[in-house]
């Protein structure tokens, strides 16, 4: 079933071992080491390996590299916050600490050749090293030389070494509009069901057979297949539920052979693992403890979502509703619902061919604050004075997120706010302060 | 200064040194108040005073946060221990980092005192690594970097100054020029490692480690996120990302404060993200429970001589309710109060324990006492005297403080029978349908505070709903009401609860009467029955409806005693804070009408008597500005600004005392023009008008109303 690998240069027993670790990633491994080539042989400047979330390629070129021991400097982009990681860790995992620190306080990409070959000197390569960029669609945000400069770094250092992109985003997304070195391309296809079966199935639980394992991971896959296909949350969702799955055994009710009456024991359990586990509403620790005292029914587990109440102080409660009618309501209408006489207008009269569209559903829009207030005064029942309290409650409303401020923060001079609420949770918020919402909205009248 | 030399030249004069005494706060204290005598003698009372509802508040609040900082250290102390010595599954979800999920409410002020000591008990009972974060310090556009710099350093920096005994000389400077470098997470990798094995192999003289600490042979590395709401979401899902790939090196744990609901996690954090995390959620006390217990403990008790009237804490709760929902707030409000009180009141030297205020009522001077013969209730007391009384009381000051002695006595046991019954009335009435007398007990309080409570509607109307209740009920509530007076020392609230228990056990005979009853055959039912029916035709009462009656009449008798309203009280001015408009002004400032009242009114701040005005109207001598603002309140929504620099020309011509039949008379020169243009900009800056384009030579008012 293993495929072998095979390249010259490598010792077999390392590449059986290689092919054992990286099951249903033959293909894709065998390629790569073909590129490679020989350890002492050079090889191609730089290699574009892409493929969904959880698709193996980190934890292919990982394996390659560490088992057959090859020199290696593995980067992951996000971390890299500023170039001067990027070529730390390079230089760092190259030639050791002090070649490191032979970096200026803020490196360019020229100090950084500079050392490499200063080093190189001293270090020469007897085998391709390799650098691996992992989420290399990162690079792009950086400095506008890097990526053209990294892709052709072979050439710059003059040494035998390889890059390997690793991104979840196509190449065509990356080539910058001056053109650069073309990489290899290598795309890494999805996993199939097959292999997702043969993948979960290694990690076994030690007490239990593979086969009973392998059934269980079949039940799974087959109520969970439908809606998520990723590695990672799939093995997650395996660890998770397989105690559920042993239970009637450990009970001594059923057999491991007995297929069909641990389907139907673990079926409606994995259905509502769907609708929690799987979105993280609830974290895999209150689901093992809810697994544990499920016999006394301790009701619906609450997910994250279902907290969804806020409490706020009344006049913050007011201005949340003055600034939701303020999205949603054109600056025209606010004389309709506002003011005491005004006249006769009809819907259909002041209807413009772009706001027959629901406000609701083109999302709110930005209002200045003195209009926010506006409103606000004429819906609060009472007279406020303006004191510093309100404004003060504005500004906390938008570091709580329920507002947000469009224009730049450094606009003293009429901000404009967007209200970010959904109208579920106004409607909540104005029920508990007796405001018929719903009356002052223009979508609904 | 004059020097000795006859010579002209520069002299170095040096600063005499009894010049520059430092004003310290006391001095501040005693500035400006009335009645400086003892003023002193206030300032430590007040002093003292605050101190005391400091140190109560603080333990209120550690106590109320307990519970749920308790679970927040077990879920720290459980990861950490699943994590090294973990089964199959645990293991197989190693890659998740635990993280608690803390909602704590919108009263953001109040999270800083949860997390200090939150981040301090972590530190003596869990792991010494913790490290909290601010959104304001991982801000600006290098936030992820500011956010690794801080986290690294303060985890550093604290085990630094933790363990600086433990000669740790090499390593603090290798720490040093980390810092200058680039901060990453392999570096506190490193150090962790070195630090783990460092303690593991330690030496047993440990002492300070708790047991604990031991256990753990790697203590969690633990992360605070204050506010997780004002961070950014880029800033906030890289650091997770990064986090998560150092999991298997670095136990690290989170702890998100979350000001409003869980759900922000989730749209805060993309699924990619939110899947590395493994959430908990841990719900603090709601901010109105918070202010209810502190209400209770702090104002609700006759601990603290002193005392909010009900304009003040009307003030306070609904600054509170309104505006902030911050516990902290409210007791700054309360110390503002305490503070003018001690600082206002002369008389204030008498607000304090008994045995010290009977003391002070002897050390009063004459100017003292005559203060309190001005007193508005005690000159009521001396009305109600009689003739030789009241003579004694104007001109005799010993007899006077023998008076005041007995008054401060009774004010003292007016307080200790006033909250009980309080709290009675509260327990009473607090289930009733539709709340008449409110549904938290400072509700309750503030009517009685204000206005004579059996006097008004709702009294009688909770009285006659609590003339219906059911026994079972009664019972409940007469037992709560025997709870609170019980701990209550004095003679007529253990009268009040021996009356309240012999009505207790008269319900329960009732009880065993009626068990009795219920053993009888078909014909005597019969004529109970019949009985029964008569009985309610001809309104006699049921034997328990009597003894509800006389519970009722107990209760009523209760509050008529002991619930009038302060003001009623003699010297109750000693005690009670007035000043609802002062606390108000303080708290919830008002920037818009301080600017207008300055405006139309210079006379308010700058106390110029040449500026005096009887009818609203602005005086010739005014600064510029105020008469440029007078002037634009009588234009429309659009100022001709050329109309408006005449007008501001002819007023300004008139103050400098020009003929006006002269030729000169309001003409514009340089320097009024220069002049009005500065008052014009200043009232732009102020936002009372702005420049248009709707018309030249115009600007637009941004304000409506005038003349």
């Amino acid at each position: 079933m293993i495929a072998r690998l095979q390249q010259t240069g490598y010792e077999e027993d390392r590449l059986q071992r290689v092919a054992k670790l990286l099951p249903c990633r033959e293909l894709q491994a065998g390629t790569l080491l073909s590129i490679m080539g020989q350890p002492q042989q050079y090889s191609y400047p730089s290699v574009f390996i892409y493929g969904h979330r959880a698709s193996g390629k980190s934890h292919v070129m990982h394996i390659l590299l560490k088992e057959l021991e090859l020199p290696h400097a593995t980067v992951s982009c996000v971390e890299c916050v500023s170039v001067a990681l990027l070529f730390e860790q390079v230089l760092l995992s190259f030639f050791g600490c002090d070649a490191a620190s032979l970096l200026p306080r803020s490196p360019s990409l020229s100090d950084f050749v500079r050392i490499y070959r200063q080093q190189c000197l001293e270090m020469p390569a007897k085998q391709t090293r390799y650098v691996v960029m992992e989420k290399a669609e990162l690079l792009r945000d950086m400095d506008a030389n890097l990526l053209p400069a990294i892709l052709r770094l072979q050439e710059l250092v003059e040494d035998n070494v390889t890059v390997i992109f690793l991104s979840e985003i196509v190449w065509d997304k990356f080539r910058p509009n001056t053109g650069c070195f073309e990489p290899l391309l290598l795309h890494f296809p999805d996993y199939s069901k097959g292999e997702l079966q043969q993948i979960l199935s290694q990690d076994k639980h030690p007490s239990y057979s593979a086969e009973f394992y392998s059934s269980y991971i079949n039940i799974l896959l087959g109520v969970f297949y439908s809606v998520c296909r990723d590695l990672r949350e799939l093995r997650h969702l395996a660890a998770l539920n397989f105690s559920k799955f042993c239970e009637p055994l450990a009970e001594g009710k059923v057999k491991e052979s007995d297929t069909h009456k641990l389907w139907r024991n673990i079926e409606p359990h994995l259905k509502k693992a769907m609708q929690t586990v799987y979105l993280r509403e609830v974290s895999s620790l209150q689901w093992e403890q809810m697994q544990q005292v499920e016999e006394k029914e301790t009701g619906p587990l609450r997910g994250l979502s279902a907290h969804t109440h806020v409490e706020l102080p009344y006049y913050s409660k007011f201005l949340l509703i003055a600034a939701y009618l303020a999205s949603y309501n054109p600056a025209r209408t606010d004389k309709r619902f506002f003011l005491k006489h005004h006249g006769k207008i009809k819907k259909t009269n002041f209807l413009k061919k772009n706001e027959k569209t629901s406000n609701h559903l083109l999302g709110p829009k930005p209002f200045p604050l003195d209009r926010l207030l506006a409103i606000f005064y004429s819906v609060v029942d009472s007279r406020v004075a303006p004191t510093a309290s309100i404004f003060s409650q504005i500004s906390s409303l938008v570091t709580l997120q329920l507002l947000t401020q469009v224009s730049h923060d450094d606009q003293l001079d009429a901000p404009k706010y967007k209200c970010a609420v959904s109208m579920d949770f106004i409607c909540a918020i104005s029920r508990t302060v007796n405001f018929d919402i719903v009356k002052y909205l223009y979508d609904f009248l | 200064m004059s020097t000795s030399s006859v010579s002209k030249g520069c002299f170095v004069f040096k600063p005499s040194t009894k010049k520059k005494k430092h004003l310290g706060l006391e001095d501040h204290f005693t500035g400006g108040c009335e009645g400086a005598q003892n003023s002193g003698k206030r300032y430590k009372l007040c002093q003292d005073l605050w101190d005391q509802i400091k140190t109560d508040t603080e333990s209120l609040q550690d106590e109320l946060n307990r519970s749920i900082l308790d679970s927040l250290l077990d879920f720290t102390r459980k990861c950490s221990s699943t994590r090294q010595h973990g089964d199959w599954a645990s293991q197989m979800r190693a890659s998740e980092i635990p993280t608690a999920a803390l909602v704590l409410g919108v009263n953001v002020p109040d999270h800083d005192m949860t997390f200090q000591s939150l981040s301090e008990l972590l530190q003596q009972l869990v792991t010494p690594h913790v490290a909290s974060l601010q959104a304001k310090e991982c801000g600006g556009m290098k936030g992820l970097r500011e956010c690794f710099f801080l986290t690294v350093s303060r985890l550093m920096g604290t085990t630094v100054t933790v363990d600086d005994d433990e000669e740790e000389e090499p390593e603090q400077t290798s720490t040093e020029t980390h810092k200058s470098m680039h901060c990453s997470l392999g570096i506190l990798c490193d150090w962790y490692k070195s630090k783990t094995r460092k303690s593991s192999t330690g030496t047993p003289g440990k002492k300070r480690s708790s047991p604990v600490k031991d256990e753990l042979q790697q203590p969690p590395v633990v992360v605070i996120f204050k506010d997780l709401e004002a961070f950014n979401h880029r800033v906030l899902q890289d650091f997770i990302l990064i986090c998560s790939r150092y999991i298997e090196r670095l136990p690290l744990m989170f702890i998100f404060g979350i000001a409003t609901s869980p759900s922000t996690i989730q749209n805060m954090l993309p699924h990619s993200v939110s899947s590395l995390l493994c959430i908990e959620l841990f719900q603090s006390l709601s901010c109105t429970q918070h202010l209810a217990t502190v209400i209770d403990k702090l104002v609700l008790t006759s601990h603290f001589p002193f005392k909010l009237n009900g304009k003040v804490m009307q003030v306070l709760i609904s600054i509170f309710l309104y505006h902030d929902f911050s516990v902290r707030n409210f007791i700054k409000g309360v110390q503002l109060a305490l503070l003018e009180h001690f600082h206002s009141q002369p008389l204030s030297v008498l607000c304090c324990k008994k045995k010290e205020a009977l003391a002070n009522v002897m050390e009063l001077s004459q100017r003292d006492l005559e203060r309190i013969r001005q007193l508005p209730s005690f000159r009521r007391y001396t009305e109600k005297q009689d003739a030789q009384e009241k003579v004694n009381l104007m001109t005799d000051d010993t007899h006077l403080k023998e008076v005041c002695r007995k008054l401060i006595k009774d004010l003292r046991k007016y307080h200790k029978n006033y909250y009980p019954v309080l709290r009675c009335l509260h327990t009473l009435t607090s289930s009733l349908p539709r709340y008449p007398l409110g549904k938290q007990i400072r509700e309750l309080h503030l009517i009685c505070l204000e206005k004579t409570v059996w006097e008004t509607e709702e009294y009688q109307s909770a009285m006659k709903l609590l003339r219906m209740l059911a026994k079972d009920e009664l019972i409940a509530s007469i037992q709560r009401c025997c709870g609170t007076l019980k701990p209550v020392k004095s003679k007529k609230m253990m009268n009040a609860l021996i009356q309240m228990e012999e009505i207790l056990t008269k319900i329960k005979q009732l009880d065993v009467k009626s068990l009795s009853q219920k053993k009888t055959d078909l014909f005597q039912l019969q004529k109970t029955l019949l009985e029964m029916n008569e009985t309610r035709r001809t309104k006699k009462l049921s034997p328990f409806e009597t003894v509800r009656n006389e519970a009722l009449e107990l209760i009523d008798g209760l509050v008529k005693s002991h619930l009038s309203p302060p003001e009623a009280q003699t010297l109750y001015e000693v005690c009670y804070y007035t000043s609802s408009a002062t606390v108000r002004r303080h708290l919830n400032a008002t920037p818009r009408t301080s600017i207008q009242a300055a405006l139309s009114n210079p006379y308010h701040y700058l106390q110029n008597e040449s500026l005096k005005t009887e009818d609203g109207s602005v005086s010739n001598a005014a600064p510029d500005i105020c008469i440029a603002y007078k002037l634009h309140l009588e234009c429309g929504r659009l100022i001709n600004l050329y109309d408006w620099l005449e007008a501001y020309a002819t007023v300004a011509s008139a103050a400098e005392g020009n003929d006006p039949d002269s030729d000169t008379f309001g003409k514009v020169d340089e320097v009024k023009h220069a002049r009005f243009i500065q008052a014009v900009s200043e009232l732009e800056f102020l936002g009372f008008i702005k420049s248009t384009k709707q018309k030249t030579d115009h600007v637009a008012r941004l304000t409506w109303g005038g003349c």
